[in-house]
């Protein structure tokens, strides 16, 4: 496959442009790290200091993991059909169908 | 009310203050002891009010945020000095920062200096961040042992926020400094302009040795080492020389002030001299 004009264009780009971070917060101990935006930094140190400025200046989180944005390996939206749609008549795959004694609490 | 605290009078009288008046100003005669935590105080409210001016104009969107981040921390760390200093003395936050002339503010004249304009750049404001910061870290740690226990709880919560202004800063120190040919050239104008300034930080004078018999807090002299034991790593790490000491002395912490701090006072004091006691 060759590379389109825009590709050519968007690469040309980032080579002058800090590269993209996702930022992940996590807004309490015990709960997980959630996908809250993304900056631009010119290396993991810059980019941690500039998510805690933009992300938890309203005390929104106790933890960060700043990930590349270029390395995240993402499914194709075009495969959506193809990867989910499978499963929409699949219900009994939702463990709804026992009877939970009340010792085990919240699953 | 401290009867060495006596209001001006004014030209209008409280009830009709209009919008087109200026409300005069408060006289200040502190203690040494409120002298030195106005000085603390006004240096804090004094940088504020300097990385505030970069709000809408730092190099990239999130450096705006993290100069106004710390603006506000200098700003809160200002406010709860001056409240407790206005306690003692009859004045609240609001008056001690915005009624008050030239010559009564203490803070040093390295915060004063324009940021970014009159030739200044990005590189002075990051070097005196950075210059600033470590004072102001190494001073809060040492606060959190004061005798006056407001003045301790005050560093408590200071010395976590500073700590992060210091390591903010120094990040930006080595990335303009070794960075590229321009911005190293940048970042050493910048040391030759504001270096001379920082005399000023470690001076003793009369205040220095009431608060520090007092207990209330240390001699400015005490501060250097530590300071240099956080500037000299990151000056090296940046490519950057510590320059030799000079004979200058700049003189804001006795409320001899440059040409500039006129100016920036006018700026940040009109609201209040406009309307007196405004609030949002």
């Amino acid at each position: 496959m060759t590379a389109s004009p825009t590709d050519l264009a968007n690469a040309k780009a980032q080579a002058h442009e800090w590269p993209l971070w996702e930022v992940f917060v996590r807004p309490r101990a015990g709960l997980d790290h959630k996908h809250c935006g993304s900056l631009h930094a010119a290396d993991p140190k810059m980019a941690l200091q500039l998510a805690r400025e933009v992300y938890t200046r309203r005390q929104e989180g106790v933890s960060l993991w700043l990930v590349r944005s270029d390395q995240i390996v993402a499914s194709d939206p075009a495969d959506k059909a193809m990867l989910f749609d499978p499963m929409e008549d699949k219900v009994y795959r939702h463990p709804t169908f026992y009877e939970l004694p009340p010792e085990v609490g919240h699953m | 009310m401290d009867t060495a605290f006596a209001p001006l009078p004014t030209t209008a009288s409280a009830s009709n203050a209009a919008a087109s008046t200026t409300t005069g100003s408060i006289v200040c005669e502190p203690t040494p002891q409120q002298a030195y935590l106005m000085r603390i105080a006004d240096s804090c409210l004094i940088h504020a009010q300097r990385l505030a001016e970069w709000s809408g104009h730092a190099p990239i969107l999130e450096e705006d945020i993290a100069l106004t981040n710390l603006a506000l921390d200098l700003l809160g760390q200002a406010r709860a000095l001056l409240t407790h200093v206005g306690r003692q003395t009859g004045f609240d936050e609001d008056q001690l920062a915005f009624l008050r002339d030239e010559r009564d503010f203490r803070n040093f004249t390295l915060v004063e200096l324009p940021g970014r304009r009159a030739g200044r750049d990005f590189a002075d404001a990051v070097l005196r961040n950075f210059l600033l910061s470590a004072w102001m870290n190494v001073l809060w740690g040492k606060l959190e042992q004061s005798g006056d226990a407001e003045v301790a709880a005050i560093a408590g919560k200071a010395v976590k926020e500073s700590r992060y202004h210091v390591a903010h800063a120094a990040d930006w120190v080595p990335r303009l400094g070794d960075g590229s040919e321009e911005s190293a050239r940048r970042m050493r104008q910048a040391v030759a302009r504001l270096w001379p300034y920082t005399e000023e930080l470690f001076e003793t004078d009369a205040v220095d040795t009431a608060a520090a018999e007092a207990g209330l807090g240390p001699m400015r002299a005490a501060l250097r080492v530590d300071w240099r034991a956080i500037v000299e790593p990151v000056f090296a790490d940046a490519g950057l020389q510590v320059p030799a000491a000079g004979a200058f002395r700049s003189t804001g912490s006795r409320g001899v002030h440059s040409e500039h701090m006129g100016y920036l006072l006018a700026e940040m004091q009109t609201l209040q001299r406009s309307f007196p006691g405004g609030q949002w």
